[in-house]
């Protein structure tokens, strides 16, 4: 370092540094700061040339891109109302079936489970996250939908009677592609669940168990409410990649750009229509270009959930801690059994 | 003149509780030290002012404190004396919306001027911590050489300086061993005294020592009086303590705090038994804080 | 109700079991020396071939991949933890970062497709585009993972460094990264973990390859193409190399992940 020495009285040096010194500690400084302001950046400019891609597209079909229910390659007609479809219907399936299991098994490894047992258990429901999507498509094509098949024509039939359920059953459908993602997200939400649950204050717990409430009653009273608000937003990111799911799904839905009349019908969604169309597109510009505002679409809906789920988790950190209603709740749990 | 040095084994000082002669173990060299005894650097702190964003933490203080001496700063929590402190080497500034204004020389030489180096204030005013903070990916030896190495100096013979810094808050003789192990694995005097090895390392030439005890047990504590009475031969000293039998045992001089102001300055036995100022008499004999 | 609570995490745990199953019942009969060392060609009729390519090609998209994330992950969680602090900017730095783990895979294989291949820069379809796009991927999950443990560095160290006179840049090097290192490990390899079993980002811009290729700069071959490749052929010995692909990308990210778990165990012993 060079330290120039300066002669004060006493004949003492130190204290002033060239100013080449100071050159790591800005350099560092900036650069890092000029590399998080690049990657904003670099999104924005994404974001910008996909809509500029998707311009075409969006033009020559207007609302009817996203509300019309024509997705005709043959004729370049490509209203994607089905794809909108299929992306919402299957996902909302993999909440229906994920999301309880999903609690369920974070409560069960939060309150109930041994306690040697509990690290185990979460590893093994968080590699469910490791596998990858290509993987679980392979096995939904050649394991699950085949198998499943006599089950669903038995609840197809027996069941008529509930709409949207009854009618052809077709092997690759929306409720395979529903279960996977229910599967897929299952790490997800189960992960959120059980960090929000362990952070429930042993007080509250406590004092609803000492005025006698029994075990499910203490988590329904203490332990529940104070992480609905995490959950949810959980469940939301658990939602946002259910919506962006492409490989697994594109293997098992079907691939039909139709509305279907059951779950149990064959369909298509937004990410799989990309991955699906791609190489046929290519020579076609307007097909082109409705596949680049499908993607536009997709990358707008998990956006506008992602944000959704992460203010719902901050609240779910700030909110009940405070406000005591928790201790409310428990005041309410009333007599024992 | 210095004792001869016996091996420890033990980790833990409490076990080598009781006789004097245990305690009196390994007496801090610090002629192994290149520095002079009794050259004295003075700090005069004149009108500092610190701040909290807008809390005002320190409103205003002129502390001369001597060449050679130790002065302790005592008064009650929040009273602003660790903030005071830390603005003689400035620390204070690190805190994200912290201020300070105000002159603190050292010699006559402003550290607060316009185009100092802060860094090289640091290395010259040295600081120990409350809670022992040795680095612990490094073993000993890295430790104490952490200083050095952390401030570009080039040593000529970075293990003769290491060892010497050791003998002088003597550790040398429980350390010798096993320099290469980790410096966490050592007891929390053992550690103190590590991170006092590691401050001296470097020559500073004012030592600043913020509550070093409070995390201390009761032997582990006189050994490091112990030292900051031999320390006080080479540097300036200004130690923090809540602790009052502390300051009356190591200080020449103490300051006395309260609200960010200061109430007053005199050698230490005069403060505790004649205090000037009735805050201070009230302070010490135990009537708040 | 304890039932019902247990019989749920037990649900959760089945398809992980009967995935691994499958895959080890179908896919280890379809591994063998030749699999390994062998390309996969496009032949209709005849043996399909290995999938020494898609190993290759993984490893190698995978490897660029990191090259990019890993530093820039932790440059920017350095910023984040070291210099930005509370401001505003880092505020929404960090906000955006959040966002950005949840954008679909495919997407990131969109945005790689039109600034880098629509507009044929160094080519068409590449592995070194590929690898761009999977670091766009891994790049949040990076600096999320390195941003919490370099928060657990204790300021303590970091105070203690400053004290010495030690400059800011040096703190950093020689105090917080050493002491973070485990951690930053951890999170590196759970992201490549991540990154070497995604396909979309691939699907149009690396598109796959039968030949072994080194250079980044060709069409390349990689696991989870080959697969998607090779589920929907007629031909059942096609099939059968897709389920032993599975099994070694399986295996692969597994080996990962238990590898980053069980360091980061070790680091807080």
């Amino acid at each position: 370092m060079g330290a120039s020495a300066t002669t004060a009285p006493g004949g003492r040096s130190v204290f002033q540094r060239s100013p080449a010194s100071r050159l790591p500690d800005q350099v560092l400084k900036w650069g890092l700061r000029a590399l998080a302001a690049a990657i904003l950046a670099l999104l924005a400019y994404f974001f910008i040339r996909l809509i500029g891609q998707s311009e075409k597209a969006l033009s020559s079909f207007g609302l009817s891109f996203v509300f019309g229910n024509d997705w005709d390659v043959s004729r370049n007609i490509y209203h994607g109302f089905p794809l909108l479809f299929g992306t919402l219907v299957t996902s909302a399936i993999a909440l229906v079936l994920g999301v309880p299991v999903a609690v369920a098994s974070a409560l069960y490894v939060t309150e109930l489970c041994p306690r040697r047992l509990r690290g185990p258990l979460s590893v093994l429901v968080d590699l469910l996250a490791a596998v990858p999507s290509v993987v679980y498509g392979l096995w939904g094509v050649f394991v699950l939908a085949p198998k499943l098949e006599p089950i669903e024509k038995w609840v197809a039939s027996t069941f008529s009677f509930i709409p949207f359920v009854g009618g052809q059953v077709s092997v690759p459908n929306y409720f395979i592609a529903g279960l996977i993602l229910a599967i897929m997200i299952l790490p997800i939400v189960s992960a959120i669940s059980r960090e929000v649950m362990a952070t429930v204050p042993a007080e509250h717990k406590e004092a609803a168990l000492a005025l006698g409430a029994t075990r499910w009653e203490m988590i329904r009273m203490a332990v529940l409410p104070y992480s609905r608000p995490g959950i949810t937003g959980g469940v939301m990111l658990g939602l946002g990649r259910a919506l962006g799911e492409t490989i697994a799904v594109v293997l098992v839905i079907g691939n039909a750009p139709v509305v279907g009349h059951s779950i149990f019908s064959q369909g298509y969604s937004l990410a799989a229509v990309i991955a699906n169309e791609f190489g046929e597109a290519a020579a076609t510009p307007i097909h082109s270009s409705a596949l680049f505002a499908a993607g536009l679409v997709l990358f707008v809906l998990t956006l506008i959930v992602n944000i959704f789920a992460r203010r719902f988790i901050a609240r779910g950190q700030r909110g009940l801690r405070g406000t005591g209603a928790t201790g409310v709740t428990v005041a309410q749990a009333g007599a024992p059994e | 003149m210095i004792p001869p040095e016996s091996e420890t084994k033990g980790t833990s000082e409490m076990s080598a509780a009781g006789s004097p002669s245990e305690r009196a173990q390994e007496a801090p060299d610090l002629s192994a030290l290149g520095v002079k005894e009794g050259a004295g650097h003075q700090v005069q702190v004149s009108g500092l002012h610190a701040y909290y964003g807008q809390v005002h933490a320190v409103k205003g203080i002129d502390i001369d404190f001597p060449a050679n001496e130790v002065t302790a700063i005592i008064g009650p929590s929040g009273c602003g004396k660790s903030t005071m402190i830390r603005c003689i080497n400035r620390m204070h500034e690190e805190i994200p919306g912290a201020r300070a204004e105000g002159s603190v020389t050292l010699d006559q030489f402003d550290v607060y001027g316009a185009d100092v180096d802060v860094t090289s204030v640091r290395r010259v005013i040295g600081m120990v911590f409350q809670k022992p903070n040795p680095f612990p990916t490094m073993s000993i030896f890295d430790n104490v050489a952490a200083g050095l190495r952390l401030t570009g100096l080039k040593s000529d013979n970075l293990r003769e300086t290491v060892h010497k810094a050791l003998r002088a808050v003597g550790l040398w003789g429980e350390v010798k061993s096993r320099l290469n192990e980790p410096g966490i694995g050592l007891s929390g005097g053992q550690q103190q005294r590590l991170c006092i090895a590691r401050t001296v390392a470097v020559e500073p030439e004012v030592i600043l020592m913020d509550e070093p005890c409070s995390a201390l047990d009761p032997i582990a504590t006189l050994r490091v009086e112990e030292l900051i009475d031999e320390l006080k031969e080479r540097y300036t000293i200004v130690i923090v303590t809540h602790n009052m039998q502390q300051a009356a045992r190591v200080a020449n001089s103490t300051v006395f705090m309260l609200d960010g102001e200061l109430i007053e300055h005199s050698p230490t036995h005069d403060l505790f038994t004649v205090p000037k100022d009735e805050r201070t008499e009230r302070y010490v004999t135990g009537k708040f804080g | 109700m304890r039932g019902v609570l247990l019989t749920g995490a037990l649900i959760a745990l089945i398809p992980l079991v009967l995935v691994i199953f499958y895959l080890l019942q179908k896919g280890l009969s379809s591994w063998s020396g030749s699999f390994f060392t062998t390309d996969p060609n496009g032949n209709f009729f005849g043996n399909p071939g290995g999938i020494r390519s898609a190993i290759l090609g993984t490893l190698e998209i995978v490897a660029l991949a990191s090259l990019i994330a890993v530093p820039v992950g932790i440059g920017v969680a350095l910023y984040l933890t070291e210099y930005g602090g509370e401001g505003r900017f880092a505020g929404v730095v960090r906000y955006f970062v959040d966002v950005m783990t949840g954008v679909p895979s495919i997407v990131f294989g969109l945005f790689i497709y039109i600034v880098l291949v629509l507009a044929k820069v160094g080519g068409a379809f590449t592995g070194w585009k590929g690898a761009v796009a999977l670091s766009l991927l891994m790049l949040p999950i990076v600096i999320r993972a390195a941003e919490v443990v370099l928060l657990l560095v204790p300021s303590s160290l970091r105070e203690a460094a400053l004290a010495l006179g030690a400059p800011r840049w040096r703190v950093v090097a020689r105090v917080v990264l050493p002491t973070a290192l485990p951690g930053l490990v951890t999170g590196s390899l759970l992201a490549i973990a991540r990154g070497m079993g995604e396909t979309a980002p691939l699907l149009f811009t690396t598109a796959g390859a039968f030949g072994l290729t080194f250079n980044l700069s060709q069409q390349m071959n990689a696991l989870p193409l080959q697969i998607y490749n090779d589920i929907l052929s007629p031909r059942d010995v096609v099939v059968a190399r897709a389920w032993g692909a599975a099994l070694t990308l399986v295996a692969l990210v597994l080996i990962l992940n238990l590898v980053a778990r069980a360091i980061a165990r070790r680091s807080v012993a």
